[in-house]
């Protein structure tokens, strides 16, 4: 299932693009609307999809993925109800799950992995289980075929992202600066250094997360990396349009943007 | 956790200096990887800090003439009587700013302004935290922002009017239950964002690595202080050291200078709430479960999909869901002992010391001294009439962690002033 993630990227570089990759909240506002959602992002043209499992306490969110997380369990969500909708998603792209580490453990890592590997799931991240913490998980991951994306930083040494890189499986998530998620008026800089330094260092693409919210950031991070990711911007549009069509429309005209954005920008690298 | 991956050869940076990251199974470092290596810095930096003098005698100095220590090993003479065991508090009440919360803060902003971060965030739930930092902050020129809980803000305004006066900012937090695990979330979400400038100053002994051990170290003052100043009044060690349980600073550094002496029980008192059967408290290693809060494994309160619970008691320092990771492990190996004592006796408990012993105990405290009032009278059930069982078998430490001025408003409200 690892490969399936692999093959995206492969095929959006076959088109002399990166992949994109939004990110959705499982269950926000309601299950109903994120089965709607979740159609909508495959419709547009993601290339893969990031999936979140609602958390009580995501240390590495910002504001607008918190309140969502905390809408979606306000509205019944669980673990296998947001994995119901990873199933819906997996047979037209690649899902990556995303959430925290006590919900790993509380599910125990085998039946953990199992049931997202049942669920058609490629691979899975969860970002406060550096690879210290995370053997078993992973162990567990890599055991039922799916990849543990490990995460990098801006202030992660380079010896360090080394290590993390050469052990990378799926792809390697590049954190562009060190907030926690959410939208930013401007691109870190210095984001393109640390980019091709990841890139240099990585056997497995790198796609860039965190504070990309516009059509021009995504085709400017498009040029420099293997894959973009956007998170804030989507959960923010469907709290904002207040129904299901309206938000459905809303995801669905700004992937069709952010698309049109990278395949206009190209890519500045190999 | 095992270590499993390549990366893992990392681990163990803190060991090497001797801080412990790992307490059995509990501890370790759950966390963002952009935290990683500020944690890895903080490690060294305190590894560092530890070993040198001039750091030893500035932080000595100011916790004698700026804090005020040693505080008493004050013997309660009418709660002894109540309780029929000699009984000894340890006065952090007395302490500079009201609580035992100034050793860490004075102790963290020195290490802050070692590091050269001219910036501290800290949390706060009762805020006696908050004000520690704020103060420690105004005395080393560092600028201050403090995060609480607005329910937090609503039950101890009076703190908040004196963090604002010592020039913190206190930043409001909304989210959730408005109190302290949502304030902890916020501090961890601001050093994320600028931890390059900013040091994280948590207010107790939890968090990821190396914050348990560096708490715990700067906290223990308290346990070697009450073990020489008993042995000097009592030419013994006491048979029971208690000590409240919310985070469990107070509590750990009571206990680490009596780890080593198997003689001596210690027990931990944590917030029963509306009692461990409403699900409604703030229990985490009497009613828990093993899972990860802000950071590190621990006990804490979680439902079966590992979402955290909220906490509930009537004082505003036990009210979170989670627990230092060295008290999980301490519980596990039997070491020590956590007991759980419902608002309602923590309240009674808060009024019988006033008026026993002319203390207003702050309410975390009040429940370590519930436990030890409840202990006796099922001492005194168990025996003849009259006569305290226990007389005469040693006597109790109990740490009195904080002063109650801050909690009159709650408890007036709660008891009416009778």
């Amino acid at each position: 299932m690892a490969d399936r993630i692999a093959a995206a990227f492969a095929a959006a570089r076959a088109q002399g693009c990166a992949a994109l990759m939004p990110y959705m909240m499982g269950g926000f506002p309601d299950h109903e609307t994120s089965l709607a959602i979740a159609d909508a992002y495959a419709d547009a043209g993601a290339d893969l999809v990031e999936l979140g499992i609602p958390y009580s306490d995501p240390l590495a969110d910002g504001p607008v993925i918190h309140a969502a997380a905390t809408r979606a369990l306000a509205a019944g969500a669980t673990l296998d109800s947001a994995l119901t909708i990873c199933e819906r998603l997996a047979s037209r792209v690649p899902v990556v799950a995303m959430t925290y580490a006590n919900m790993a453990l509380a599910r125990g890592p085998e039946r953990f992995a199992r049931a997202l590997a049942d669920a058609g799931a490629a691979g899975a991240i969860v970002p406060d289980l550096p690879p210290e913490e995370g053997g078993d998980v992973a162990a567990a991951l890599r055991a039922a075929g799916l990849a543990l994306v490990p995460l990098v930083a801006p202030t992660t040494d380079p010896e360090r992202r080394a290590r993390l890189c050469a052990a990378a499986e799926g792809f390697v998530y590049l954190v562009s600066d060190t907030r926690t998620t959410g939208e930013r008026e401007a691109l870190p800089s210095g984001l393109a250094d640390l980019v091709e330094a990841t890139r240099a260092e990585s056997p497995v693409p790198v796609a860039v997360g965190f504070g990309i919210g516009t059509p021009e950031q995504v085709a400017a991070v498009g040029a420099i990396a293997d894959g973009v990711i956007v998170g804030s911007r989507l959960v923010r549009a469907v709290d904002e349009a207040g129904g299901r069509d309206a938000a459905t429309a809303a995801v669905a005209g700004f992937i069709g943007e952010a698309r049109q954005a990278i395949a206009a920008a190209g890519r500045a690298v190999q | 956790m095992s270590v499993g991956t390549p990366a893992g050869a990392a681990a163990g940076a803190g060991a090497a200096l001797g801080i412990e990251e790992r307490f059995g199974p509990y501890g370790g470092r759950f966390v963002p990887e952009v935290l990683i290596a500020a944690l890895d810095q903080l490690t060294s930096a305190w590894g560092e800090a530890r070993e040198d003098v001039d750091f030893a005698d500035e932080l000595a100095r100011l916790l004698g003439d700026f804090v005020g220590r040693p505080t008493p090993l004050y013997r309660a003479e009418r709660l002894s009587e109540r309780v029929g065991r000699r009984v000894y508090l340890k006065r952090e009440d007395l302490a500079h700013t009201g609580a035992h919360k100034i050793n860490n803060a004075v102790g963290q902003a020195l290490l802050a302004k070692r590091m050269g971060k001219r910036r501290v965030i800290a949390e706060t739930g009762a805020g006696q935290h908050g004000v520690a930092a704020a103060t420690a902050c105004a005395l080393l020129g560092l600028e201050c922002v403090v995060y609480m809980g607005t329910e937090d803000m609503r039950r101890q305004a009076p703190n908040v009017e004196r963090m604002r006066l010592l020039g913190a900012d206190v930043a409001p937090v909304e989210v959730g239950a408005r109190t302290l695990k949502e304030a902890v979330s916020a501090a961890i979400r601001d050093w994320v964002t600028n931890v390059a400038s900013a040091h994280y100053v948590i207010g107790s002994a939890v968090g990821p690595a190396p914050y348990p051990a560096l708490v715990r170290d700067l906290q223990r003052v308290i346990g070697d202080e009450a073990r020489e100043q008993a042995l000097a009044l009592e030419g013994a060690l006491p048979g029971r050291v208690i000590a409240c349980v919310g985070g469990g600073s107070n509590a750990i550094g009571t206990f680490t200078a009596f780890i080593g002496d198997p003689e001596v029980e210690l027990i931990g008192v944590e917030a029963g709430g509306e009692g461990l059967d409403s699900g409604r408290h703030g229990a985490s290693l009497v009613a828990g479960s093993t899972g990860v809060l802000h950071g590190a494994l621990s006990a804490v309160l979680a439902d079966e999909e590992g979402q955290i619970l909220e906490a509930h008691s009537v004082s505003a320092g036990l009210d979170y869901p989670g627990v230092g990771p060295e008290h999980a492990y301490l519980r596990d190996t039997g070491r020590a002992r956590y007991e759980a004592v419902p608002d309602a006796e923590a309240l009674q408990a808060f009024r019988e010391l006033t008026r026993l012993e002319g203390i207003i105990p702050a309410l975390e405290p009040a429940h370590a001294i519930a436990w030890l009032l409840s202990e006796a009278r099922s001492a005194r059930d168990a025996s003849a009439p009259g006569r305290g069982a226990e007389e005469g078998d040693g006597f109790d430490v109990l740490t009195l962690s904080g002063r109650g001025d801050k909690d009159l408003a709650e408890v007036v409200a709660r008891l009416g002033d009778g």
